[in-house]
């Protein structure tokens, strides 16, 4: 099916919508293309190949709406996805805030967004394969403790994108990526530890080299070997990138502007007061050309911008679909998300936190005693309270120095103390994915172990 | 069912010759093996939020999954269009994984003998909207009556109806019709403008739409999320530190899931990629602990009649007292390791490769009263309820988050504690239970284990277990 015939067809289903009843009516439609190959210990394990597209439709008579998806594009199933959506209308709640984006809100970001890599498409399976190959070889390659590997594996996907409404919105755009993995094992004695590392770009050119990605994962397993349980103390707690972009997780859904208005979040109620150190200024930018969280329009057909989140410390917006905006008397904030059945919800664009100018082992250098963290596990953050509270693993820092792993221990504290306690921030943001952060340092925080 | 009356015959009037083509055509290149999982999914879902029904949808998807394996090796490719020229493309792509000449055998599908444990004539998926936003509407109002603290409540009721067909070049043909239905309430409390307390409660299972009028009415889920957010308003700290911990019974069984099913999926102890690795036989648990995971309890969440590869699930012995005794096979895991497939083979749907999952998880009772084992204790944390857990297998490191837990102190329950992570070590973790209680319980039904991307329902249950030693991830 051509480009110009999806889009027709959701204007279509918009079209048909409003002639069944609806006095508005969204149209998203989701079109995709996925490829992977796992490789492990030197073998091809895993070729994975398909395509798919579904559509999905939400649709209000008055202020009730009824929405409904489907993977058949047929004439029937087409027929009956704007059947499915507007009998719901007949069940759900005359909702006073319910409604499209006003027409004026709703346009596209002109231009290029470079999202999509036309030469995703044509890549040489053998190519793929040999990419991954590459990557774990260098990885068993590193060291003789790396000895086992849960694989590598290479990635590629295209997609397009399609959204319409009753308000004279139609666009679509494209994107692709590709992503390279490695997950060596490195054993030594009785210690057993798995690390990754992976590389992700639109297309080929922007990736790492894979025998690159897989040094890093090695150097990562490995560093893990050995690790001991620290005794029960309050420290300074430094988290590398990776880990650091799990806060600005948690930053995003505190400022979601469906958790504000319900109250669900320990920064309701908190705009223009100071909610984090100064250091801190965290930003959602969905313009950025090239980047994950990158989109021309978000998933109501609104102009995907910049926006400043947090302010040298200080809470300046939160994030917001038009539904959460007409709730809190705003206006929205271009963040709507959206799967394809059901109301829009929201989600960021890139979503980060501003570097600062020490590099990581300048951090280090002025810690005597703390721990450097570089792995998490589990889902121990609680928004309405900001507890939080999950397993860490990662080197301990002494006399200035990284000296030795731990793990099997804990990292607790509240995120309202956290975010004040951010005092110190690196110079190493890059963005591997829609959420980055710099390696950032907390003045103090609960490490519980033996 | 007889496979003339499946959906796949009628509707979209696929016949018995026309799967053994396919199956020819996906073994065309040579390989070991092929199956074809086609899936015919129906949702619906229904959302309140400030007592308005903001959200209801429904939806379908529709496709089938080809796979190939050709010694470890797997081709899998998927098409969301029954067309007969889509699927026999999807098995000319998976059939590239292998590398010879074309198996020619001529195959005869047969359709097996099925379990019958979900006995369900209507689905859920199948009754009228208005009967189901019902549900939503009275865990509402039922959650606002509770107390006057209480000032927001969401309840969202969703289920599904899955009809799947695995045919394999073995000769077997499956059919099965996975009904699925789960409400779950979350509710705020706050006191005097203070700051608020977030409850949760839900379940549902492979039942059908009476099991929440007559069993498992949307009161009770309200009324359990209430009580959990006004309990919560007293939180104090939690410890920090090793300390000893009891677990209530049903959902803290998360803890099994964690520390140990995991870590027996036989996927990452083929490759020796597990803490668990070449343990069999080993002593892994205090001689109190008997795991068990069971696929074949009458419609329970985590229960199937086939798993996704067209085995019948079972009860699988995983750890009898103490002593690990088996892992969770799949059919690729089992065939490369001379065993047969325990009925552990699971997908999240046709686009997706089946691999060793858990189904429902639980440790056998044992002879303690749970009141005893509390007295037990003279100080120590109670853990009623939790959040998700997750696990690294290869170090065996695993956590999970407590939501409602109280202090022990001399005996007794006293204080409700904040939310905190308990953090173990699988291979160890168990060998410190030393009381199980004579009570237990599986979870209500609310449990989605992901693994390497993919999501499927599952079950958990304990006895109260007293645990001598685990460290509690609090601030005090």
């Amino acid at each position: 099916m051509s480009q110009n015939h999806l889009l027709e067809t959701a204007r279509d289903l918009v079209r048909r919508a409003l002639e069944a009843g609806s006095t508005d009516a969204e149209c998203t439609i989701a079109e995709g293309d996925e490829f992977s190959a796992n490789v492990r210990m030197r073998e091809l394990e895993k070729l994975k190949e398909a395509g798919s597209r579904a559509a999905g439709l939400r649709i209000l008579i008055g202020r009730k709406t009824g929405s409904a998806y489907t993977s058949d594009l047929s004439a029937e199933g087409l027929a009956h996805l704007v059947r499915s959506a507007v009998e719901l209308a007949d069940v759900t709640t005359e909702d006073p805030h319910a409604g499209l984006p006003d027409a004026d809100e709703l346009g596209a970001i002109p231009g290029d967004l470079q999202l999509y890599a036309p030469e995703v498409e044509g890549l040489e399976t053998g190519l793929k394969i040999d990419l991954a190959k590459r990557a774990e070889e260098a990885a068993l390659a590193a060291d003789a403790r790396i000895s086992n590997s849960e694989g590598a594996s290479f990635d590629a996907h295209t997609g397009r994108h399609i959204f319409a409404n009753s308000r004279g919105f139609a666009g679509e755009y494209r994107t692709s990526y590709c992503s390279l993995a490695v997950s060596p094992v490195a054993r030594e004695g009785d210690s057993m530890e798995r690390d990754y590392w992976y590389t992700v770009a639109r297309g080929l050119d922007g990736m790492e080299a894979p025998e690159e990605v897989g040094r890093t994962a090695a150097r990562r397993a490995i560093r893990r070997l050995h690790a001991v349980k620290v005794e029960t103390q309050k420290v300074p707690v430094v988290f590398e990138p990776r880990t650091a972009r799990t806060l600005l997780d948690n930053i995003f859904e505190a400022v979601h502007g469906m958790s504000i208005y319900r109250h669900e979040s320990f920064l309701a109620g908190k705009l223009d007061q100071k909610v984090a150190h100064e250091n801190v200024t965290v930003v959602d930018d969905g313009t950025l050309a090239g980047r994950f969280g990158t989109s021309p329009f978000d998933d109501e057909g609104v102009p995907s911008r910049r926006t400043v989140v947090i302010d040298r410390g200080v809470l300046k917006s939160y994030l917001l679909n038009s539904y959460a905006a007409r709730k809190l008397g705003m206006k929205t904030t271009g963040n709507a998300s959206r799967g394809l059945a059901g109301n829009a919800g929201i989600g960021h664009g890139n979503f980060f936190i501003q570097k600062g100018v020490q590099t990581p082992e300048q951090i280090f250098a002025g810690i005597s005693n703390g721990f450097y963290v570089t792995e998490l596990l589990g889902f121990g953050v609680n928004i309405v309270t900001g507890d939080y509270s999950r397993g860490a693993a990662g080197l301990w820092i002494r006399n200035g120095e990284l000296a030795f792993a731990v793990s099997e221990v804990t990292i607790a504290g509240n995120l309202k103390d956290m975010l004040l306690g951010i005092e110190t921030l690196g110079s190493d943001l890059e963005f591997r994915g829609s959420v980055a952060a710099p390696t950032l340092k907390i003045g103090e925080m609960t490490v519980a172990g033996r | 069912m007889r496979f003339s009356e499946s959906i796949f015959a009628q509707r979209f009037q696929i016949t018995p010759p026309d799967l053994e083509n396919y199956l020819a055509e996906a073994l065309s290149r040579g390989g070991d093996y092929a199956d074809l999982y086609f899936e015919y999914m129906a949702t619906s879902s229904i959302s309140i939020d400030e007592s308005m029904v903001k959200s209801a949808a429904q939806g379908v998807s529709v496709g089938v999954g080809v796979r190939v394996i050709s010694g470890e090796r797997t081709g899998y490719a998927y098409s969301g269009d029954l067309s007969p020229e889509k699927i026999r493309k999807a098995a000319g792509v998976a059939a590239c994984i292998a590398s010879g000449p074309g198996k020619v055998d001529k195959l005869d599908l047969t359709e097996g003998a099925l379990q019958n444990l979900y006995p369900v004539l209507t689905a859920p998926t199948e009754t009228a909207f208005s009967e189901r936003v019902e549900l939503v509407k009275r865990a509402d109002r039922a959650a606002r009556a509770y107390a006057p603290q209480i000032f927001q409540v969401q309840a969202t009721y969703a289920d599904n109806l899955r009809q799947v067909l695995v045919a394999t070049s073995e000769g077997t043909l499956t059919l099965d019709r996975q009904p699925l239905a789960r409400l779950s309430v979350s509710a705020l409390a706050r006191r005097n403008g203070g700051p608020p307390q977030r409850g949760h409660s839900g379940g549902g299972g492979r039942v059908e739409l009476s099991f929440f009028l007559d069993q498992k009415p949307p009161e009770h889920f309200a009324a359990e999320a209430a009580r959990e957010a006004i309990a919560m308003l007293d939180a104090v700290e939690a410890p920090a530190g090793e300390t000893t911990v009891v677990l209530g019974p049903g959902w803290p069984g998360i803890l099994l899931h964690e520390a140990v099913g995991h870590g027996l999926e036989a996927d990452f102890n083929r490759k020796g990629v597990s803490a668990f690795s070449g343990r069999i036989g080993q002593k892994v648990a205090s001689e109190l602990c008997t795991v068990i995971d069971d696929g074949t309890l009458g419609g329970r969440r985590g229960s199937l009649n086939v798993d996704d590869e067209g085995h019948p699930t079972r009860r699988n012995v995983l750890i009898e007292n103490g002593v690990l005794r088996g892992y969770l096979q799949d059919k690729l895991s089992s065939s490369l390791t001379g065993t047969e497939s325990t009925g552990s083979g699971r997908r999240e749907s046709y686009a997706h490769i089946p691999m060793p999952r858990m189904t429902n998880t639980f440790m056998l009772s044992g002879q303690s009263d749970p009141q005893d084992i509390v007295r037990s204790v003279s100080k120590g944390l109670y853990c009623a309820n939790f959040g998700g857990g997750q696990v690294d297998i290869t170090s065996g490191n695993f956590v999970f988050s407590a939501s409602e837990s109280y202090l022990i102190e001399d005996g007794r329950l006293t204080r409700p504690v904040r939310n905190a992570t308990l953090i173990g070590n699988g291979p160890e973790a168990l060998k410190y239970v030393s009381m199980v209680g004579n009570d237990l319980r599986l979870d209500e039904g609310i449990g989605v284990c992901g693994k390497e991307g993919q999501s499927v329902p599952v079950g958990v249950g304990i006895p109260t277990l007293r645990i001598d030693r685990m460290t509690v991830g609090g601030t005090a």
